[in-house]
């Protein structure tokens, strides 16, 4: 008698590749390649079964130190090529690996399109507001006033904002993380993975050489508690070790921060999350620091039918030939024969 | 669906008061808004039917829809055919059917001296004329001297024939390329029963619509059958053509190319990706695949050319044969990506079907002037293979061929059609699927564990890497763009492996040379005063222009290419054998440059890059100044 033998439980050293981490010392990539692996083996992911599709950048050597599959293909097309990887074969778990650069400049068009297409995928967007790899030019993320090479006396362009670019692409999964909060961030990998559907996920890198520290206004020790906001579904939207909470302020339509026990503020004020609301997401993902925190975890999480489930299952298998042979003889057709046949 | 039974080289039929006729060429000319193309189409394949040969060329405008009655916004189907082998629409059509001014304006100097021209007067007007760009009424001022004519009021022929259905005035003359497809049934004496059953599967929604449609052109049959005409309307019949025995079916160039594709992907044992944006005049395979999505087929419209040949590489990636399609501007767009394919060695077909150039250039009209992008048209030392197809019927064996050798040699291969090939129409024998030489890929098999595997590691005869989609444990690895490691595969900026690396993969694209036929010449012999050399759609009237030119005892031969890159071993050794070689392509000489720097050989060219396919007498003419020249 045959018994299937269940596949060993994974460590997340298994998810490491034998080769050797290039990143420049200290950069943000490491906690995240970290939390990656640690993520996969908790759930018990099947190396064989998962993809790392890539662009071009810092953080699109990733899929080199994956011991998984992996595709480092060519700058912004990643999530592209992953359309076309998991339509060709929806049994794979497929995770696209991109920067402010590669997701949001050269490849914003394709960003755009895998999000609101819904490809069954996450996209994980590192947020460092730099070229790295370029050696330090503003990118797209980068804040007003950013000095660059390619811009001495500081950048003049407004920034996109990665996860409100999400929304409005019409994703059904957004989400933030901060690439040494550990925990947290394996929590909302496997958040994303579980969603069906596309998951676009923006981590804050930091990059140590060209744009050390410019999260540092929420991720510094001292401003964290007071400019981090967890979101959780069905919880308060509290922050600051749960003296401060978001109000709704209905005349300006716009959320506020309110200290609980001052001005008469109570428990029934606060928000209480509702990953499913988009407009309420909306407004997470515009607070920014300092006069609001910075939110954190699943804005928004509102499944909806995924691209590619409607196909006939006989797209998924070859063509046979008497399928193809009566494609071929439709329609009108004639018969040559032979004049000696004939007579 | 409908079949008939015809058959070849019947003994020719006495029909009294019927001329008999080797060939002809009729042109049909209207309004966009006419019905042309479907009158064209309808015409070709009741042709088809009565077991002539044929070619066609749909000529329509970029505009969808140009006002109505302009120039600009005349439509026109030119068909040849006869019961000889036909290889090209034609040159100078015999036949020319103007339904309105204006495409008597634009269609007529193309009509040989003394020709027929069939006119619907019910569209000339004041009005009309004046919009057509005419002073006068071309019918009343003898300029149509010299012709054949046949005046008709197509128009309220049409619409006393659909009276009793009940059809608005508008929907009514809408009748009017039903009479006139009745009324050159007529006059080649073809069978309408297949023309009636298509226009009641078309409106079956719409009987009366229906109905009226055929009510017109059993009237525009009876008027050929019994008006009193002046001995200007003959009718005519054309024997068979000796064609091979078989089950046939007429077949558009972008029908073949879709249909080949999906059975090269069969022959691979493989699901096919489709994944484009659309653009003229490529779209028609996207449609075509997209609709035959049953059969082992993912389509994807792309949200740019980028993405498209993105997806088709991911789908290659995942296990199946990716496919991308479009023409000049899109392929331009596409070059970086097919780059990453090369450096990835992953199998990948990008179909080209041409347009006139540069830029957005006249997408509506044909042209050969994507060979030197195709060949080069990428960073760094990129070869793919480059493959050419000649009709509209060779497209279905050139696409298999693609995907056989993109499988076999880990390569991106482009195909070449053109805008002409795409739209026109010829007979094709339907292949048996079943009984096609079948290549199927063998994907990698799993080897010990996790870095044993080694996805760069390449067959000794093809030279080929391994292919190993993602799924199966023990084979998991990274591929990408960097330069890899020989064998390995990793990150590797080693210098001689670079070396190697650029080395081997030119040596697997040429290697592909000793997988492919000789080149033989089409017609005449190995060697000789002069060939005349073509790739692409070219072939048609080189073929018919030597044919000719041998028959009048001329030393001249046909070679045409269909594999552009490699070139068939042999073939600089078989240029040499002639005294003259002569390239004619539709572009400024981009197979002439590269035959001279690869062979050295004083090739020389005869190009033509008007949009328009070459004609027959153009090729017979240069042929001419060439032996006579050389005598």
């Amino acid at each position: 008698m045959n018994v299937a033998t269940p596949p060993a439980a994974l460590k997340a050293s298994d998810f490491a590749s034998d080769q050797e981490v290039r990143w420049c010392p200290g950069c943000g990539d490491y906690a995240i390649l970290k939390a990656m692996q640690k993520a996969l083996a908790e759930w018990g992911a099947r190396p064989e079964r998962t993809v790392f599709v890539s662009g071009i950048g810092c953080s699109s050597r990733f899929p080199y130190y994956m011991a998984t599959y992996g595709f480092h293909t060519i700058h912004g097309r990643a999530p592209a090529i992953a359309t076309g990887v998991k339509l060709a074969n929806p049994e794979l778990d497929v995770w696209v690996v991109t920067g402010d650069g590669d997701g949001l400049s050269i490849g914003g068009n394709h960003m755009l399109h895998v999000l609101r297409r819904n490809v069954d995928l996450q996209v994980l967007l590192f947020n460092n507001e730099i070229y790295g790899l370029t050696k330090g030019q503003y990118s797209p993320t980068s804040r007003v006033g950013t000095r660059s090479p390619s811009s001495p006396q500081g950048s003049v362009e407004q920034p996109v904002s990665p996860v409100q670019f999400a929304l409005g692409a019409g994703a059904r999964f957004v989400a933030r993380a901060i690439d040494t909060q550990q925990k947290h961030l394996i929590s909302v990998l496997k958040s994303a993975r579980s969603h069906r559907g596309a998951a676009f996920v923006e981590i804050f890198q930091n990059c140590i050489v060209y744009n050390d520290d410019v999260f540092g206004a929420f991720t510094g020790r001292d401003e964290a508690p007071r400019r981090q906001l967890f979101c959780e579904d069905g919880k308060p939207l509290l922050f600051d070790g749960g003296r401060k909470g978001l109000r709704l302020n209905v005349p300006r339509l716009s959320l506020e921060a309110v200290t609980l026990g001052e001005d008469g503020v109570g428990d029934g004020d606060i928000l209480v999350h509702d990953a499913r609301n988009k407009t309420l997401a909306s407004l997470l993902a515009a607070m920014q620091p300092p006069v609001m925190p910075v939110a954190l975890g699943v804005l928004y999480d509102d499944p909806a039918p995924t691209f590619g489930r409607g196909v006939d299952a006989a797209a998924r298998e070859p063509a046979r030939a008497e399928a193809l042979n009566e494609m071929l003889r439709r329609g009108d057709t004639w018969t040559v024969t032979a004049a000696s046949e004939i007579a | 669906m409908n079949t008939f039974t015809t058959q070849t080289a019947k003994p020719p039929e006495q029909v009294i008061g019927r001329t008999q006729l080797e060939s002809v060429v009729v042109r049909f000319a209207g309004d966009s808004g006419d019905g042309i193309q479907v009158l064209g189409a309808k015409f070709a394949a009741a042709t088809a039917l009565s077991g002539n040969d044929l070619a066609t060329f749909p000529d329509f405008p970029a505009e969808i829809r140009a006002p109505a009655g302009t120039t600009y916004g005349v439509s026109a189907f030119q068909i040849n055919f006869g019961g000889r082998v036909i290889r090209t629409p034609g040159d100078a059509p015999d036949v020319l059917v103007a339904m309105n001014p204006a495409a008597l304006k634009v269609e007529l100097p193309a009509l040989r001296s003394g020709g027929l021209l069939v006119i619907d007067t019910g569209s000339f007007s004041e009005r009309t004329l004046r919009k057509a760009g005419y002073a006068g009424n071309p019918l009343a001022d003898g300029s149509l001297e010299g012709y054949r004519r046949i005046e008709i009021d197509v128009s309220a022929m049409t619409l006393g024939a659909v009276k009793s259905f009940g059809l608005s005035q508008k929907d009514a003359l809408r009748c009017k390329n039903m009479w006139t497809l009745g009324l050159v049934y007529w006059m080649y004496d073809r069978e309408r029963e297949a023309t009636a059953a298509w226009l009641r599967q078309r409106f079956a929604k719409q009987p009366n619509v229906a109905e009226a449609n055929v009510a017109a052109m059993n009237a525009g049959h009876a008027y050929g059958e019994t008006a009193e005409l002046s001995g200007d309307l003959v009718g005519c019949i054309l024997p068979p053509a000796p064609i091979a025995p078989g089950l046939y079916r007429t077949v558009t160039g972008s029908e073949a190319l879709a249909w080949g594709l999906m059975a090269g992907a069969h022959l691979a044992g493989l699901r096919l990706f489709f994944s484009s944006y659309p653009i003229t005049p490529a779209s028609p395979i996207l449609h075509i695949l997209t609709a035959n999505r049953e059969a082992g087929v993912e389509t994807l419209q792309a949200e740019d050319e980028i993405a498209a040949v993105c997806a088709a590489i991911g789908g290659s990636y995942s296990g199946a044969i990716g496919v991308t399609s479009s023409s000049g501007p899109g392929i331009a767009l596409k070059a970086e990506a097919i780059g990453l394919a090369v450096a990835a060695e992953l199998p990948l077909v990008v179909v080209d079907t041409q347009r006139a150039g540069p830029s957005t250039g006249m997408p509506t009209k044909t042209e050969q002037s994507d060979l030197n992008l195709a060949l080069f048209g990428r960073h760094g030392e990129s070869p793919v293979a480059v493959l050419a197809a000649r009709s509209p019927s060779d497209c279905f064996d050139v696409a298999v061929e693609a995907i056989r050798l993109a499988t076999r040699y880990m390569t991106p291969v482009m195909v070449l059609s053109d805008g002409y090939i795409a739209n026109a129409a010829q007979p094709w024998n339907i292949p048996d699927v079943s009984e096609m030489a079948s290549f199927p890929v063998r994907f990698a098999e799993a080897g010990r564990g996790g870095d044993d595997f080694l996805p760069y590691r390449r067959d000794p005869e093809t030279g080929a890497r391994p292919w190993a989609p993602p799924g199966k444990a023990g084979l998991e690895h990274r591929i990408g763009g960097i330069e890899k490691g020989a064998d390995f595969g990793h990150i590797s900026y080693d210098p001689a492996n670079h070396q190697r690396m650029v080395d081997e993969r030119a040596s697997k694209i040429a290697g592909i040379a000793r997988d492919i036929p000789p080149q033989r010449p089409e017609l005449g012999d190995e060697h000789g005063a002069l060939a005349v050399v073509g790739w692409g759609s070219t072939y048609g009237p080189i073929n018919r222009a030597v044919y000719v030119s041998r028959e009048r005892g001329l030393d001249v031969a046909h070679i045409h290419l269909r594999h552009l890159n490699p070139f068939p071993a042999n073939l600089g050794r078989l240029l040499a054998g002639y005294g003259r070689v002569l390239v004619a392509e539709m572009n400024s000489g981009q197979l002439v440059g590269l035959l001279r720097s690869r062979y050295l050989l004083p090739v020389e060219g005869l190009s033509k890059v008007t949009g328009q396919p070459f004609k027959i007498e153009e090729v017979q003419r240069a042929i001419l100044e060439r032996l006579e020249l050389s005598a």
